[in-house]
């Protein structure tokens, strides 16, 4: 009886989260071009998508900058993270704090506060604009995800390598680094995912004749969403959640994450 | 004496897994009991039945004449020293020891006599404004074990209590273990894998093994008479050799007959011997019933520990006088040093082989 | 040691990325288009317009916020309980909708809202009134509430998960019943993760313009709104970060809360 409250009350909860998700599979199918009326079930929105290059170009922009931005803060991340631990505690905890920032600072601050960076500096606004606040935004997480690992990391691996001859790079790479690996792995999906669903902060950042595709449905409210856009978000949607399934049903059931049970 | 709680065929598993299968025991009132085994043999199920927190599947548990099977944990007349303190991170030492008080709307003057108390029983006077995170391992454990007797329990679940403290901390703490239980005049129940800890302490040790009883007895008994292999292996040192009960008082080892005391295991029949490190003697090769070269010698503080070839042998041996490597040497044990044991003869007890 | 000049590359990416652009918006804030001082940009928050921005801002998200946690806590209860593994919960609820672009998720809620919608069938099949709450207030608590129930149960469920199950036990063995163990010990432990949840929904609640643009209809302006359009469509960038600085005082006081709650600095947070 509790039992079955419980199982009702998450799948109301995902019900919650879910259908919005759901309506928009529907609405890709759906040969109406209003929102509200079913017109029928229809392919066409699939076909017409890969005609419509403003689409097209907004998705590789999109991509590309999730891509780059991910890859980045990767990268300046973990390589923060590892001199991080070699700081003072009190330098570190002020570094610490200065990264929470854009996480904990409203989107709409940090997006105008990089606008006027970028109009002070004179910068065009445009991919790389967009790029560099991407970049900004997802430092954040790479380190909030690699750091955790950092820590539980046994800094007598890195002696114990050195000690049997390693060299610090060769160290680094053979010993310390697949040990964090899952945390910059995580890190990495993190920050690519803030990435693809960001508006606010691209929406202050991006210039004229760019567009993401979070900005170009943003354009579109007002005159309507092109059914396209429906089915490019499905395409995209039931993809992950293919991919996310081919990766967490491993033949070897073999479970990694960052978290500590 | 009374028995003050009685566990009556007990089981228990999770999924598929059985973790106790019908056990019975008994504790008597103002006992110090142990429950000895290494880990998975189902001793700190057991208590966790007894404190409520796990219910068996078959089985009653009576407290006291009445069945308390299905009764909650908060509705038990007895309290839970836990493994790792579990103390309230969140309050401090006072509030901690209060906890239990406070939930039975004692009055502030009672609470605050019982904390002192308390406080004084387990030596920590004056922490009681302390967070628990700012305590040493020891010092919780002892805030843990005044948190639980405060509300004075008939009876005291210890689940390893002492498990987590380094070995020096480990023996006083013992020492204030037996103090406190004299002082208090209450029945204890002590969960161990450290036959150290079960030998020094208890007045009744109960060794358990993969869901099954092997011995009850007090620790004298347990170590010097152990009922099966299992148990021989468990606590302490031991050689134990496959044998031949000749007839009674007269066993053949290795090939070699030896006078012992045990009788009533018929005639021919196939036995398990126990012979206990220090009860064997070495001698010079003539003495001995059986000769044998050292083949290793460490030095262990109060003794030497050897190893002796003997008859196709390995005996372990351990004594004050030090022979060296290599040195020929007799070997002998008193008749009353030799423990008979049955060997296995079901399945069942085949299970509780020596694993370790 | 020349593994503290690695940090080197963050620290400057940080200082220009995120401190000096803070700076530019205090200055901004706190001058006028001469460049000089001035407190005007920020006191206009009182005038009649901003202030019933910011006031119906504030009252929207307080009310999602509450919503957030009274459906985020049992959920968060729940799933601790069952021991699912956080990885994949995590994955459950807050990666894999954000694959779905947030617009369009929140758009759909129009669809399912709408006077002939999928809401409004369902609730008439089983005869119950309709809802008629899209372009209202309403509709955006409702936004809100979708969009950062993750950023609520989160948080919790990792303070509920980190609580040890003998310290539950161990209440219970004191004599506390269901009732007394959850709100002396469960509650006060999972504190840190209520407050790291509250800053997390009502921070993002607060500040949104695109939930009011979406759901709201044209006429209800959110403080959000009100910035956005200083900067994008009125062009009066002083004004726009005046008012901005008064948004990041309760960003600072939500912060100071968690900072004294959390005394484990991370950890809660994801």
């Amino acid at each position: 009886m509790k039992k079955a409250m419980r199982n009702l009350y998450i799948a109301l909860i995902f019900l919650f989260l879910y259908a919005p998700i759901l309506t928009l599979i529907v609405l890709s199918f759906n040969a109406s071009r209003s929102r509200a009326k079913w017109g029928g079930f229809t392919l066409k929105w699939y076909q017409t998508m890969f005609r419509n290059d403003a689409i097209l170009q907004a998705l590789s922009n999109t991509l590309l900058i999730a891509f780059l931005s991910a890859l980045a803060a990767t990268v300046i991340g973990t390589v923060a993270c590892i001199s991080m631990q070699a700081m003072k505690r009190r330098n570190r905890a002020i570094l610490m704090g200065i990264t929470n920032i854009p996480m904990l600072n409203a989107d709409i601050v940090t997006g105008i506060s990089l606008m006027l960076l970028f109009l002070t500096l004179g910068l065009r606004f445009g991919f790389m604009t967009i790029l560099l606040s991407h970049i900004t935004f997802n430092i954040p997480y790479v380190i909030l995800s690699v750091m955790p690992r950092m820590r539980q990391l046994n800094p007598s691996i890195y002696e114990a390598a050195l000690d049997l001859g390693a060299s610090h790079t060769h160290a680094f790479f053979r010993v310390v680094f697949p040990d964090i690996l899952p945390g910059v792995l995580s890190g990495f999906l993190m920050a690519f995912t803030m990435s693809l669903d960001d508006f606010i902060i691209t929406h202050f950042t991006k210039g004229p004749g760019v567009d993401t595709l979070s900005t170009k449905i943003y354009t579109e409210v007002k005159k309507g969403i092109k059914p396209e856009m429906y089915a490019l978000s499905t395409l995209i949607f039931v993809t992950v959640l293919v991919l996310l399934f081919l990766v967490n049903r491993p033949p070897a059931g073999k479970k990694e994450t960052g978290q500590t049970p | 004496m009374h028995k003050l709680i009685d566990l009556q065929h007990i089981t228990k598993a999770f999924d598929q897994n059985i973790v106790l299968d019908d056990m019975s025991l008994y504790i008597r009132e103002n006992e110090f009991l142990t429950l000895l085994g290494p880990s998975g043999c189902g001793k700190t199920t057991t208590l966790r039945i007894i404190g409520g927190f796990e219910s068996p599947d078959k089985g009653q548990v009576i407290f006291d004449g009445t069945d308390i099977t299905s009764r909650p944990p908060n509705r038990r007349p007895l309290n839970t020293v836990f493994q790792k303190y579990a103390l309230f991170p969140h309050m401090n030492i006072g509030e901690n020891i209060a906890f239990g008080l406070r939930i039975k709307n004692k009055s502030r003057a009672y609470i605050r006599d019982k904390i002192n108390y308390a406080l004084k029983l387990v030596n920590l006077d004056g922490y009681e404004k302390r967070m628990p995170d700012s305590l040493s391992g020891g010092q919780q454990q002892r805030i843990a074990i005044a948190r639980a007797i405060v509300n004075e329990p008939r009876v005291l679940l210890l689940d390893e209590p002492l498990g987590a403290l380094d070995l020096k901390l480990r023996q006083d703490m013992q020492y204030e273990l037996i103090r406190l239980k004299n002082e208090l005049g209450i029945t204890f129940i002590y969960v161990t894998h450290d036959q150290e800890e079960a030998l020094t302490m208890s007045d009744t040790i109960v060794v358990m093994n993969q869901g099954y009883i092997q011995q009850i007895g007090t620790p004298e008994r347990i170590y010097n008479e152990p009922e099966n292999a299992f148990v021989a292996d468990f606590i302490g040192d031991s050689n134990i050799i496959g044998g031949i009960m000749i007839r009674d008082e007269l066993v053949e080892i290795l090939g070699t007959r030896f006078p012992c005391v045990d009788t009533g295991f018929g005639q021919n029949r196939p036995v398990d011997v126990v012979i206990r490190p220090e009860d064997v003697e070495l001698t010079s090769p003539q003495q001995g019933i059986l000769q044998g070269i050292v083949s290793h010698v460490i030095f262990k503080g109060v003794h030497y520990e050897m190893e002796v070839m003997a008859s196709g042998f390995e005996w372990l041996v351990q004594s004050t006088k030090m022979f060296s490597v290599g040195t020929q040497v007799g070997l002998y044990v008193e008749p009353f040093n030799i423990q008979i044991m049955n060997k296995p003869t079901s399945e069942d007890e085949e299970a509780i082989g020596v694993n370790e | 040691m020349n593994k503290k000049s690695l940090a080197f590359p963050y620290i400057l990416w940080a200082g220009a990325f995120i401190v000096i652009p803070l700076c530019m918006v205090f200055y901004y804030g706190m001058t006028d288009k001469t460049g000089a001082f001035t407190l005007s940009n920020i006191i206009t928050i009182a005038t009649a317009e901003h202030a019933k921005a910011l006031v119906l801002s504030i009252e929207l998200s307080l009310a999602s916020t509450a919503i957030c946690f009274f459906l985020a806590y049992p959920l968060a209860m729940i799933l601790t309980d069952m021991h699912v593994s956080t990885h994949s919960f995590v994955v459950l609820i807050f990666i894999l909708p954000m694959w779905m672009n947030f617009l369009l998720r929140t758009l759909a809620w129009q669809t399912l809202l709408e006077k002939t919608g999928v809401i409004n069938s369902i609730l008439q099949l089983i005869h119950l009134p309709g809802l008629d709450i899209i372009n209202t207030p309403g509709a955006i608590i409702l936004g809100m509430v979708y969009n950062f129930l993750p950023f609520m149960v989160l948080p919790i469920y990792n303070a509920l998960s980190k609580i040890d199950t003998n310290v539950i036990n161990a209440a219970r063995d004191l004599g506390a019943n269901g009732m007394q163990t959850f709100f002396r010990i469960i509650f006060p432990l999972s504190l840190p993760g209520i407050i790291s949840g509250i800053t997390m929904v009502f921070i993002p609640a607060l500040t949104t313009f695109v939930i009011s643009t979406l759901l709201g209809g044209s006429k209800i302006l959110l403080i959000g709104n009100v910035i956005e359009q200083e900067f994008t469509q009125t062009g009066n960038w002083h004004l726009g970060s005046g008012l901005s600085i008064v948004l990041m005082i309760f960003i600072l006081i939500n912060m100071v809360a968690e900072a004294v709650f959390d005394r484990e600095g991370e950890g809660t947070r994801l």
